[in-house]
């Protein structure tokens, strides 16, 4: 990245439950045009960082700002700029695709067309199906459009990929990065470390509500190389998932 | 980037709202087939049961034989110590089935009885003047009985339907308040789908207010359908026409929004959605048994009467009957609606507490 602008800024972010600290301390940014990967164990507090951010959760204290907005001072503008995706969410029950993205349209006050929201993730078959009727990744497809219908400068992507075979996740991995060409911020959260190697330009690694490491995935694996780490079994030149990519065909089915 | 507006988000979310439970089979028997189908029942059912009310007229001589006969056939019971307009009421709605009005002649042994037929119960009636018929020509009455003057007053009739149906339109608006709303705040919160809807920039108020456009606008049209089929299939009597259905729609429509209440109670306190039924149930039974859904309060043993008169429901459904067959209008049912108001602000009060977001 030759400009490292940040677009999200977080200080000091502390979140206390009633008997225990999800968050202890955050402080990371985010540049603009990147993609941003939160990595971590389950209860890290990766999903209560993104709810923060997403204005979704108050803080206990620390700082954080988005584009220039303030979330204490600036949340309903900050809920203008983003596109955020949730871990599970349901959407509105006994309504199509269409009809959905027609209420998301209505709820960000953007004027968009829905078909050419559903073929900017290729679901344009699937446009009087409802949500539950789809697959794991076209639900995750379609979870995705609807966070770019306010035309966001930073969209979240919690777990986008769990669950999903082997085929959907790299065409998943496309979709995101396609939209980062096109100019939003990512900030995603996943379990996978080849998907974050591949897909991010940075990542942090949270443990235990604190960030114990923040770099590029090489810079973070030369670190560990450097220190004297050896696998203990000799890589080859292909792994097991390249197998099943290579015996069942790379085409998405779904 | 354009001005975000309110009313924009509202009428998306009520648009699909709308669309979301036109959808949904639950909704759409609650409100439209359940009703229907008592409403069938009722219609094809008649009156039923033979028992006579026969009122005294005020001023009539009791102490005659020929009303100690009646009151000793078993099927005649005596109505007693009513004024004359109350007895007027009655009689228009058929509750009465005849007036009596015995007096002894002038200057004679021998009594004159006068009796009013009603054309609300006709049926009634006929059975009533072959009763005293037979007394006429009793032989131990003969003698005191000088004649008997008929009459038969004509009034609007009062049909099954004109009861039945604004009781089943008050259930209709119950179950669609109570149990939609309940069912759709649970399943939204449990699904994530308002907390979505919290990552975009719309208000809580639209939210509230786009879901409660949805159902209000529902349980008028179903309301309407209700009141139509009513009309043209089964007889239903609007006196003034459209505008007794514009001013039944009205009372609907505060109905719904207070009924909705208790939806709203019941989503924050059910911990799942099976739970929701059974709470609903206690809610709705209750009021389906004694607000005078299907029987008149009046008929009720007296301790259960108060009870009656305590649920909302029951106010609902007496503004609705006294605005669709006695064609009153919406100031002279104030005390109901103003009942129902009240019901509105506790239920709302408690609802303001009890209510979950997440």
């Amino acid at each position: 990245m030759e400009t490292k602008k940040a677009i999200i800024t977080v200080k000091d972010l502390v979140k206390k439950y009633d008997d225990f600290v999800a968050v202890q301390g955050l402080s990371f940014e985010v540049y603009e045009n990147e993609i941003f990967g939160l990595l971590g164990p389950n209860g890290a507090g990766k999903t209560t960082t993104l709810e923060i951010i997403e204005t979704l959760r108050d803080k206990t204290s620390g700082e954080i700002i988005v584009d220039g907005f303030s979330v204490d001072k600036n949340p309903q503008e900050i809920k203008q700029i983003i596109g955020v995706q949730l871990q599970a969410a349901g959407y509105y029950p006994n309504l199509n695709l269409i009809e959905l993205l027609e209420l998301f349209a209505g709820l960000y006050g953007a004027n968009i067309k829905p078909m050419e929201m559903l073929e900017k993730v290729n679901l344009q078959d699937k446009a009087k199906a409802k949500y539950k009727a789809l697959s794991g990744g076209q639900k995750q497809r379609f979870s995705i459009a609807t966070t770019l219908i306010n035309q966001p400068k930073i969209i979240f992507l919690d777990e986008p990929t769990t669950g999903l075979d082997p085929q959907a996740r790299r065409n998943l991995w496309d979709l995101i990065t396609e939209i980062r060409n096109a100019g939003t911020t990512v900030v995603i959260t996943t379990h996978y470390m080849d998907e974050a190697e591949q897909l991010c330009d940075r990542v942090a690694f949270v443990e235990r509500g604190q960030i114990i490491a923040l770099d590029t995935p090489d810079n973070l694996i030369d670190k560990l190389v450097n220190s004297g780490f050896e696998r203990k079994k000799e890589v080859k030149k292909a792994n097991l998932e390249d197998v099943f990519i290579n015996l069942t065909g790379k085409e998405w089915r779904e | 980037m354009q001005k975000y507006s309110n009313i924009t988000a509202t009428i998306a979310l009520a648009k699909a709202s709308f669309r979301s439970i036109m959808r949904s089979p639950s909704a759409v028997v609650f409100t439209l087939a359940f009703p229907l189908i008592f409403i069938l029942i009722f219609g094809f059912l008649g009156g039923g049961g033979t028992r006579i009310d026969v009122g005294i007229t005020p001023g009539s001589d009791m102490n005659n034989p020929v009303i100690g006969m009646l009151d000793k056939t078993g099927m005649i019971r005596l109505v007693k110590n009513k004024t004359k307009a109350e007895f007027d009421k009655l009689l228009e709605k058929g509750n009465v089935d005849a007036m009596i009005d015995v007096h002894r002649k002038v200057n004679s042994a021998a009594y004159s009885v006068n009796v009013i037929y009603t054309s609300a119960s006709r049926d009634k009636g006929g059975i009533l003047k072959s009763v005293l018929n037979n007394l006429f020509y009793d032989k131990t009455l003969k003698p005191s009985i000088a004649e008997i003057k008929e009459n038969t007053i004509t009034v609007r009739e009062y049909k099954t339907i004109d009861f039945i149906l604004p009781g089943q339109l008050g259930f209709s608006l119950l179950s669609t308040g109570v149990f939609g709303t309940a069912f759709v705040f649970l399943s939204l919160r449990q699904t994530l789908v308002i907390k979505r809807f919290f990552a975009t920039p719309v208000k809580r108020s639209s939210i509230v207010i786009g879901e409660g456009i949805a159902r209000i606008g529902f349980a008028l049209i179903g309301a309407l359908f209700i009141i139509l089929i009513g009309h043209f299939f089964f007889g239903f009597t609007l006196v003034h026409g459209v505008f007794t259905v514009a001013n039944m729609l009205i009372l609907a429509t505060l109905g719904v929004i207070v009924f909705m209440g208790f939806g709203f109670i019941i989503s924050g306190v059910a911990k799942s959605e099976s739970m929701v039924p059974p709470i609903s149930n206690i809610v709705t039974l209750p009021q389906f048994l004694l607000s005078g859904t299907f029987f008149s309060i009046e008929a009720f043993p007296t301790w259960l009467q108060p009870i009656s008169r305590a649920l909302p429901l029951t106010y609902l459904n007496d503004a609705m009957r006294k605005v669709a067959f006695e064609g009153m209008g919406l100031w002279d049912v104030k005390f109901q609606i103003m009942i129902l108001l009240l019901w509105g602000i506790g239920i709302y009060a408690v609802a303001v507490k009890v209510f979950k977001w997440e």
